[in-house]
């Protein structure tokens, strides 16, 4: 029988984090890089929760900043579900590597 | 100070510079009263300084100066003085440029400048007197470097011929390069003494507390400044060139004023000089080259204008050989008869080139005849120039060579002085040479057609010679008394005035030394004879002497290529020096800075490619970083 110890939670956040990483570095889609980083965010969240539970599994505190982040979460795909959007219409493309103004 | 002429001897000052501000002022269009008004305060200041003479003479001196400008421990001051030396020097330039300006009124009738050249000839005198009454270095710098403006303003007058502009340049040029020297002179001076007046520094010098190499240099470095003014050896070049000049121009700039105040230098601050043996053996050195050299060309010329520019350039380093040996009264004295019979010899021939509208001694002879003042008056300041007892030229060429004859302490002095005396007999040849090709023979003017007229847009007709205006021959009268009688009073007729004025007690009279003066009569007389029996009688046959010397004769004529030389070392030594910094400065200089700039914008070229503008590409830096650093920190410990 497998029990679940804190190791577990954590690998999982670290895979979670990488694929998420990946996502949001090597898609070309804007949408797609946009749920690259909402993959990060949550794998942040399993490792706060992880810890919570493992480390002070009376004071909620790690489940608390999960919340926090999830809304942050929240916010953050509006505005950049908004900004591809803008993107969009102002170069008909949502492909990132097109959207280069930064540059020089 | 309770003479009213020493009082009021800021006017000698004033007068002629308000004559100059009147001028520009109000009277450019007026010509007639241009001319009057630089007449009116040349002639005031003429005035005063016969009054100012005459003061002095009864024993009456100004020492003047107030502060004019304070910096911390530093005093500027200015002022005036009058002693002895500056009386005689303002009775010979008010009294030489007061002449001059009545003649110009003839010579520069109908010149369109005519009211320009009034301005600038009362402000070259102003110029002038300022330097004389200068009692500090500071002063005479200024008014120093007004009579080379002035000089420049004057030789370039008409400044539309390419010669005159290119002599006015080489003049003014020439002569800086000497005032460079005096500049640093009168720092080192003023850095070692702590003043700047003349009384200071002779007063230190008294002391015996400087170093005497240090007032070698100091004294040799004045003397720089002279050397150019006075147009000495190696300067001397300008002054020929600068005959480009109207001729009273010529008359009042090598006369009187601004090759007098090389010489009156030397003799202002003698004490400097009289310190250094070294120093004055150079002066001495540099005044009986100068002498012999000028003399020499001054055989050749054929421009009756260029014969007394060498003349001049010739008895300048008289005056300063004078001063070499110690003889401060026979420069001194030398300087005064000079400015009158050289002032006289310049007018006559302009009074000539006016009439003939030419400067070619070939073109014109035999004019004797028809104008008979100007020969008359020019016989005069020749045989003065000669040294021909007793015209004033004798009185002082004797006294010079006696000084320098009588220096037996030094060998090479005696052998100057023999120097002064082969001068005196070549002087005189090519002062009778001039007034015999001029003068006597058969009568020849230049052709109507040949219309060159010296550049000085002669109005005559050419073909009917006659004697000048009265405004042009009366001042030749003037003149020709000064150049009888002034050496005079050098003589014993009156006492050796010369002597008890300028060295007051410390003169000792001596009577004329018959050998000097006999010799140098000799000698002269040689000249004159030799002049006659080439130009008068052609018993020698002047193209035949030439062949038979054509080598001395070549160099001669050329200056002994000394522009030639001076031409190529410009061209060689200062363009080509400036092409070479010019090469260091585009090719090193620009070189490390745009170097710099190159660097930088490649370098930045270069890194620019990491910003591609695709945030991607960021945020994997900025990942890779993360993972460095945490690598570092967890597994690298």
């Amino acid at each position: 029988m497998l029990t679940l110890t804190l190791n577990h939670f954590l690998v999982l956040g670290a895979i979670l984090f990488c694929v998420g990483l990946y996502g949001a570095l090597a898609k070309g889609h804007a949408v797609a890089v946009l749920m690259g980083i909402e993959l990060m965010l949550n794998s942040v969240n399993i490792t706060l929760v992880g810890f919570a539970r493992f480390l002070a599994p009376d004071q909620l505190l790690g489940q608390v900043f999960a919340v926090f982040v999830i809304t942050a979460a929240a916010a953050e795909a509006a505005v950049g579900l908004a900004i591809v959007l803008v993107v969009y219409r102002q170069r008909r493309t949502v492909n990132v590597e097109e959207v280069d103004l930064l540059k020089w | 100070m309770e003479n009213i002429f020493l009082a009021n001897a800021w006017l000698i000052l004033a007068l002629p510079f308000a004559a100059f501000l009147g001028i520009v002022a109000f009277t450019l269009g007026h010509k007639r009263l241009s001319g009057y008004l630089t007449i009116a305060g040349v002639g005031g200041a003429f005035l005063v300084s016969v009054g100012v003479l005459a003061a002095v003479t009864a024993g009456g001196s100004v020492h003047l100066s107030f502060p004019w400008y304070v910096l911390g421990e530093t005093h500027f001051e200015l002022g005036l003085l009058i002693d002895p030396l500056t009386a005689i020097m303002l009775i010979v330039v008010t009294g030489v440029s007061l002449v001059v300006q009545i003649y110009s009124q003839g010579y520069m009738h109908g010149d369109p400048g005519y009211s320009r050249y009034f301005a600038f000839m009362a402000l070259f005198t102003t110029s002038m007197l300022g330097l004389v009454l200068a009692p500090n270095f500071l002063q005479l710098y200024i008014f120093w470097e007004l009579v080379g403006l002035c000089s420049y303003l004057l030789i370039g007058f008409w400044y539309r011929k390419p010669e005159a502009a290119a002599a006015a340049k080489k003049a003014f040029i020439t002569t800086r390069l000497g005032d460079l020297g005096l500049l640093i002179g009168i720092l080192l001076l003023y850095w070692n003494t702590g003043t700047f007046s003349f009384g200071g520094i002779a007063q230190v010098i008294a002391g015996h507390t400087l170093p005497e190499g240090l007032i070698t240099t100091a004294a040799v470095l004045v003397f720089c400044g002279a050397v150019g003014k006075s147009a000495q050896f190696p300067l001397h070049v300008w002054l020929p060139d600068a005959m480009e000049g109207p001729t009273p121009v010529s008359a009042l700039i090598h006369a009187a004023t601004m090759v007098a105040a090389g010489v009156y230098l030397v003799a202002r601050v003698f004490e400097i000089f009289s310190a250094s043996p070294t120093a004055m053996l150079v002066v001495a050195v540099i005044g009986a080259i100068t002498a012999f050299l000028a003399a020499s060309m001054g055989l050749v010329m054929t421009d009756i204008k260029r014969v007394m520019a060498y003349s001049t350039i010739s008895q300048l380093g008289y005056m300063m050989l004078a001063l070499g040996v110690g003889s401060y009264l026979g420069g001194v004295t030398h300087l005064a008869n000079h400015a009158f019979f050289k002032a006289l010899l310049f007018l006559g021939a302009g009074s000539v080139i006016h009439a003939t509208g030419a400067q070619d001694m070939d073109e014109f002879s035999g004019l004797g005849s028809k104008m008979k003042i100007t020969a008359g008056t020019l016989l005069v300041g020749s045989l003065s120039l000669a040294g021909i007892f007793p015209f004033s030229g004798f009185w002082s060429k004797d006294e010079i060579l006696a000084g320098a004859l009588q220096r037996t302490d030094n060998p090479l002095l005696v052998f100057l002085g023999l120097v002064g005396v082969l001068v005196a007999g070549m002087t005189a040849f090519y002062i009778a040479r001039m007034w015999l090709r001029t003068f006597t023979g058969e009568f020849r003017t230049p052709a109507p057609a040949g219309a060159h007229g010296g550049g000085h847009g002669s109005h005559e007709g050419h073909g009917s010679v006659h004697e000048s205006p009265w405004v042009m021959t009366v001042p030749l009268i003037a003149l020709a008394i000064p150049a009888l009688l002034s050496g005079l009073l050098g003589s014993d007729l009156t006492g050796q005035w010369y002597g008890h004025f300028l060295e007051g007690a410390e003169f000792h009279p001596e009577s004329l030394n018959p050998l000097v003066a006999g010799g140098s009569t000799i000698v002269t007389l040689g000249g004159l004879f030799l002049a006659w029996a080439t130009y008068s009688k052609k018993w020698i046959s002047a193209p035949a002497v030439q062949r038979q010397f054509s080598g001395v004769h070549r160099w001669l004529v050329n200056k002994y290529y000394l522009d030639d030389l001076y031409l190529w070392l410009i061209r060689r030594v200062v363009i080509g020096g400036s092409d070479a910094f010019q090469w260091f400065d585009l090719h090193i200089v620009d070189g490390v800075v745009n170097g710099v700039g190159r660097t930088l914008a490649a370098t930045g070229s270069a890194l620019r490619e990491f910003q591609t503008g695709r945030v991607q590409n960021y945020g994997l830096a900025f990942f890779g970083g993360v993972v460095i650093v945490v690598v570092f920190t967890v597994f690298l410990r």
